[in-house]
């Protein structure tokens, strides 16, 4: 079976107020350690036959926070062990105002053919809240040296309902974010994370988040001008034109296993979610010994895959259909699921049409009690696999 | 042989306020008298139950024996009884004293006495015990050993110049301690050929040998097979296993006087060995039974209800349970619109209180909802009937009532004397009534305040603490009924009155905290799919009136690269909070809201 990779690049020249992912300063040495380490991990779990993988993610941290020549001997060891020729989506995320035309150019001769743009907001103000290190008019550059190299499937990631941010601040971001015009955009809602700086301003109360109410229509606003500009929504936070959907990402929706290389790196292999060790020099150490440096690892048992196939495939605008539940588990969701099928219909967040159920437009909002209501309890999912 | 025995047994407990160094000092008496090796030795061995360490107090009372071969050169058997300190386990300490024939003080030696040692240094005088002050933590530098001494005559009024100095930490005066429990603590006074009293003085339950009773032999002996009788109850049990701790328990065949151990004897019931009874022989019973306990009343109620009410009977199972032997624990049935089926519980205070319902969660496994403690009101009829109101949902309709009378306690605070600034004017906002100010020395005092129980039962004793650095130290006892001017506060959510959220106040303070709950429960029920009204309201009259707004998003729209793991975790978490919450009427309400009624602290 073919499975998608993720490699994560854990260092930053800047650290953002919101980020919990795993990541450090930058810094040459260790990140030329790091990228030695990184490849004898690859050697661990894939050994000297190259594999194809319909789908490669490279992500942080902030991947162009390497130098050029980090980043060609980052590529060069993913085509040691990967046959990127057969590779469908190879993706990078890049930071505007990070990289220069020769990173692009390693990019593209490495064969890496979408890239997503950590832009966040269009205000330099904003900007400089959240701590990132570059400014609106990088954007500009960005976009066009990848274009310039032909990289034109190119994403934008947004965060809405910042500090401070009112709908009419967001509703110029969008515009100008569609101004671009791109095949692929995505928008999550700040999150405030433990030991990040915004948490800590906001247990001080000096964090000022817009009220639940601004949230909603920022969001209900998001899908409007998105789906009128002509990028479908796809996913929860996802928008795009057909046929550029992130394929990566689909992956973990649909609830398919992958591998995933680096410090903190989450994967999913042989029935098991594995978490990497999330500080560099315990990563390295690891793999120093020749040990996968895994911190944490469980099974997942078939109640856990058929409650995850569902709150994951709900996330999708499609939803969860249930020809290809069955095909997979054996079952019908509807044998799990039927009252609350019944409940969220009633409620009117959620469409059950010809055996296939997703999200309303007001599902959207309240995802995540839709979401919980798919965890099974034991008597009934004993019920219906002990019958 | 048995003359020679008893002569030669020591039953004491350790007496001390929360922090002056009790647990370690119990644990060097062990160390010393070899009951624990080393490698046994946890720190802190005789608080047991998981909540005793977690709170660093001893709630529950433990019996240990321990060897000590004497200066004299003969063996000596101890019994260390241990005891909680804690004003509101008074009713435990006085079954442990009266297991006892001799105590040990601990006192710190920078602190000094501390109001809730002297409640129970009174019990153990009324007990006729032999006292014995230690002054501990000597080697810290603001030891004033000099000045506690002083404190421990007039204050108590037992001679001190022969106290004991001691660092139970850095083992300083143990020896010493040891030598005075053989010297200074008499041997059990009982016969050994009288007819058998043995003294409950606690008891656990074990699913497979039935009821474990801690029993202390006053009078007579007991041996495997015996047939006993409870003296309460009248029923009969055949003794199946006789023991000692040491601190690990040791089966024995015989206890006799002076003994103190355990004992079962198939007992399924645990409503047949009540603690406190005495316990004889059936071929040859005692005449009298021993003298119970003095037992002490519930001063606070509050209701108790399972989150999921599958689980009302484990409830009542567990509450059986903890009565066994907490005798002072009192509940009845009870039923709420809101909440369904509970039981009304008494309390000897409200940490009592707090630990009852740790322990139902904890050793139970049962997620309850507490409503705010509420004490007994009398109210006075106009047709001339009295009634007691426990209960503020229960209280009748103003126009019947003549008068409302409630609970007043005589407030000691013991503080050094800067702070009596601040004491007062928490005395006087709780409105109390001031009674005496008695200066101990030249730097602590004494001051006495009549004041509503019911004001002690809301946040007193926080406020006491914050106020004054923790310096100021606190017993209460119930003084009698007094009239006030009280009215019944009821709560609205969704225009339905919540009848758990009912309170009792003084009118004047109505308005103003009438508001500050509904503002308070704004902020801590969650967002519902629709507006929520939240009113105050004194009979039809609404005082305050707040909205909780309607949710509008409630998702996670975070990618988490392909931390599936996180997004379970939260969706869990999520429905677990949903699970411990209560469907009131078309509103889920957290547990703690029910309780918001209480917290009145200023800035917030």
């Amino acid at each position: 079976m073919e499975r998608s990779v993720y490699i994560h690049i854990p260092f930053c020249h800047e650290i953002c107020h919101y980020c919990d992912f795993a990541k450090m300063y930058y810094n040459r040495e260790l990140a030329d350690q790091y990228l030695n380490y990184l490849r004898t991990e690859m050697k661990l779990y894939l050994g000297d036959k190259k594999i194809n993988s319909r789908t490669v993610y490279i992500g942080g941290g902030t991947p162009t926070s390497l130098n050029e020549q980090q980043l060609e001997k980052l590529l060069s060891i993913i085509h040691e062990f990967i046959n990127i020729k057969e590779t469908e989506e190879f993706t990078i995320e890049a930071n505007p105002g990070e990289f220069s035309e020769g990173h692009v150019k390693v990019m593209r001769d490495y064969g890496i053919n979408r890239v997503s743009l950590g832009v966040q907001v269009l205000d330099d103000d904003f900007l400089k809240l959240l701590n990132r290190n570059h400014e609106v008019r990088d954007v500009d550059q960005a976009v066009s040296t990848l274009q310039q190299y032909g990289l034109n499937n190119i994403s934008m990631d947004f965060i809405y309902a910042l500090p401070n941010q009112s709908i009419e601040h967001f509703r110029k971001t969008l515009d100008m974010a569609l101004d671009y015009n791109l095949p692929h955009y995505s928008a999550y809602a700040l999150q405030i994370e433990p030991r990040t700086v915004f948490h800590l301003r906001h247990q001080q109360g000096k964090l000022n988040k817009p009220p639940e109410e601004d949230e909603a229509e920022m969001l209900m606003m998001l899908m409007e001008k998105m789906e009128k500009a002509g990028k479908h929504h796809y996913e929860i936070s996802n928008y795009s034109e057909n046929g550029f959907e992130s394929q990566h990402n689909l992956t973990y929706w649909s609830n398919q296993e992958y591998y995933a290389f680096g410090a903190g790196a989450h994967g999913y292999l042989n029935g098991e979610r594995y978490v990497n060790l999330r500080p560099v020099n315990h990563y390295n150490q690891s793999l120093a010994n020749q040990k996968k440096p895994v911190l944490h690892r469980e099974t997942i048992s078939l109640k856990e895959k058929i409650e995850e196939e569902m709150f994951l495939g709900l996330r999708r605008i499609r939803g969860v259909k249930d020809d290809e539940f069955k095909a997979k588990y054996g079952y019908s969701f509807y044998d799990f699921y039927n009252k609350e099928i019944q409940q969220l219909t009633q409620k009117g967040w959620l469409e059950d049409r010809k055996r296939q159920i997703y999200l309303t437009k007001d599902g959207f909002l309240f995802g995540n009690d839709v979401f919980a209501s798919f965890l099974l309890d034991e008597k009934t999912y004993n019920r219906v696999i002990h019958n | 042989m048995a003359a020679n025995k008893q002569r030669n047994v020591r039953n004491f407990s350790i007496i001390a306020h929360i922090d002056h160094g009790k647990s370690t000092l119990a644990d060097r008496i062990l160390e010393k008298t070899k009951a624990l090796t080393e490698r046994e030795m946890k720190e802190q061995f005789l608080d047991a139950m998981d909540l005793e360490r977690e709170r660093g107090i001893t709630i529950k009372l433990n019996a240990v024996q321990l060897q000590y071969e004497a200066n004299d050169g003969e063996d000596y058997l101890f019994h260390l009884i241990d005891t909680p300190g804690h004003v509101d386990f008074t009713y435990e300490v006085s079954r442990s004293l009266a297991a006892c024939e001799g105590a040990l003080l601990v006192v710190d030696a920078a602190q000094g006495i501390e109001a809730q040692t002297l409640a129970n240094v009174y019990l153990a005088l009324d007990n006729d015990l032999e006292i014995i002050p230690v002054i501990n933590k000597i080697d810290l530098p603001s030891a004033d050993v000099e000045r506690v001494k002083q404190e421990i005559e007039d204050v108590i009024g037992i001679p001190a110049d022969d106290a004991i100095l001691a660092s139970a930490k850095s083992g300083i005066g143990i020896d010493e301690i040891l030598e005075r429990i053989v010297s200074d603590i008499p041997a059990p006074a009982g016969d050994p050929e009288e007819p058998t009293k043995a003294l409950i003085f606690d008891s656990l339950y074990d699913s497979y040998r039935g009821v474990i009773a801690y029993t202390c032999i006053k009078e007579g002996s007991i041996k495997i097979g015996d047939k006993i009788k409870m003296m309460q109850t009248g029923k009969e049990f055949e003794v199946s296993e006789l023991g000692v701790f040491t601190p690990e328990p040791v089966k024995k065949e015989e206890l006799t006087v002076g003994d103190v151990g355990f004992l079962t004897a198939s007992i399924k019931n645990v409503g047949d060995s009540r603690v406190g009874d005495t316990i004889t022989l059936a071929k040859n019973p005692a005449a009298e039974p021993l003298p119970g306990y003095k037992r002490l009343n519930p001063m606070v109620y509050c209701g108790l209800f399972p989150v999921d009410a599958d689980n009302y009977n484990d409830l009542r199972e567990a509450l059986e349970r903890l009565e066994l032997n907490d005798s002072s624990l009192q509940y009845e049935a009870e039923t709420s619109q809101a909440l369904g089926f509970g039981f009304r519980c008494g309390f000897l205070g409200l940490l009592h209180m707090e630990i009852i319902q740790e322990r139902i969660e904890r050793e139970f496994n049962i997620d309850l909802i507490t409503t705010a403690p509420s004490v007994i009101y009398e109210v006075e009829m106009n047709d001339g009937e009295v009634l007691n109101i426990e209960n503020p949902s229960l209280m009748p309709e103003t126009k019947n009532i003549k008068e409302v009378r409630e609970p007043f306690v005589k407030a000691t605070v013991m503080v050094p004397n800067d702070f009596v600034g601040p004491v007062m004017e928490i005395c006087q906002k709780k409105r109390g009534a001031f009674v005496d100010m008695e200066y101990l020395d030249e730097n602590r005092v004494n001051i006495t305040y009549d004041i509503p129980l019911s004001e002690i039962v809301y946040d007193f004793f926080d406020q006491l603490k914050s106020q004054t650095k923790g310096y100021a130290s606190f017993d209460y006892e119930l003084s009698g009924y007094q009239p006030s001017n009280l009215v019944k506060m009821d709560i609205l959510l969704n225009g339905e009155t919540v009848d758990a959220l009912s309170f009792i106040v003084h009118r004047d303070f109505a308005y103003h905290r009438g508001k500050h709950i509904a503002e308070k429960l704004k902020k801590i029920i969650p967002r519902q799919q629709f507006e929520v009204p939240v009113q105050a309201s004194i009979g039809n009259k609404v005082v305050a009136r707040t909205t909780i707004k309607a949710m509008r998003k409630n998702v996670l729209s975070k990618c988490y690269g392909g931390d599936i793991s996180r997004k379970r975790k939260l969706l869990e978490k999520q429905k677990e909070g949903k699970k411990r919450m209560k469907m009131v009427g078309k509103v889920e309400i957290p547990q703690e809201a029910f309780m918001s009624v209480l917290e009145m602290s200023d800035d917030d």
